[in-house]
């Protein structure tokens, strides 16, 4: 299936795009779209521990279920105020 | 009044619309506590030419509500408006403002202590900052909007 995927700051700049589109098997977590992006883009991938995530704009687990067509985001550590 | 704008920042618009959230509760309205977040001059000894600020819109006006939740449930019936500034910001410019209204001011400063602290650790914004001599993204707190000893730490610095 096919899934949106959103990123922003660092790792926007790092892929040169604020959204990919990726191709993963079912069923599939947020876990499983972050290495299909982490494999095309293997600049991203030292982010691994430092990453959190959201789905259709809420918080989510690398654990949480993703189905076809969900916006999945990906986030570096924080820096507003 | 929480939410992600590209224009300039109004701290008189966010306190007029505190205190009429806080006027018709309780005691009614009594004090406003305000922090206002600015671009400064340097960062780390460098010269800063200007910041760059990046949201991810719609989580952070989530976020934003929760903060104001939390502050609810830790300081009832204040009322706190936050408004993140994103895009090219110069020296001097307003990146964030903060208003707390309450009954009385020791609530005010600690429900607006609690929020900023807040917004660093869980907000989805980022800062990229642009020196004389280069650039750099400023990568803080790894979000994570269930981390209760986060939550506890910001409470511990808000009443300190």
């Amino acid at each position: 299936m096919r899934v949106n995927v959103l990123l922003f700051a660092r790792l926007r700049e790092l892929a040169g795009a604020d959204a990919v589109v990726v191709e993963v098997a079912e069923p599939a977590t947020v876990a499983t779209v972050w290495q299909a992006v982490a494999v095309a883009t293997p600049a991203l991938a030292p982010f691994d521990r430092t990453l959190s995530c959201a789905v259709n704009a809420n918080f989510a687990r690398m654990s949480h279920p993703i189905t076809a067509g969900d916006d999945v985001a990906f986030l570096p550590p924080v820096s507003g105020g | 009044m929480l939410l992600v704008t590209s224009d300039p920042l109004s701290v008189e618009a966010l306190t007029t619309d505190v205190e009429a959230q806080v006027r018709t509760r309780g005691e009614g309205c009594g004090a406003v506590a305000s922090f206002v977040g600015l671009v400064r001059a340097t960062h780390g000894g460098r010269a800063v030419r200007y910041l760059e600020y990046e949201a991810y819109d719609a989580l952070a006006v989530t976020v934003f509500r929760q903060i104001h939740a939390e502050a609810q449930d830790r300081w009832p019936g204040a009322a706190l408006g936050i408004v993140h500034r994103v895009g090219r910001l110069a020296i001097g410019d307003a990146s964030i403002a903060i208003v707390a209204a309450t009954a009385h001011r020791a609530e005010a400063f600690q429900v607006c202590r609690y929020a900023i602290e807040r917004v660093k650790q869980i907000a989805p914004v980022w800062k990229h900052e642009f020196f004389e001599d280069g650039e750099a993204w400023v990568e803080g707190a790894v979000a994570d909007p269930t981390d209760e000893a986060a939550r506890a730490h910001a409470l511990a610095i808000a009443c300190a």
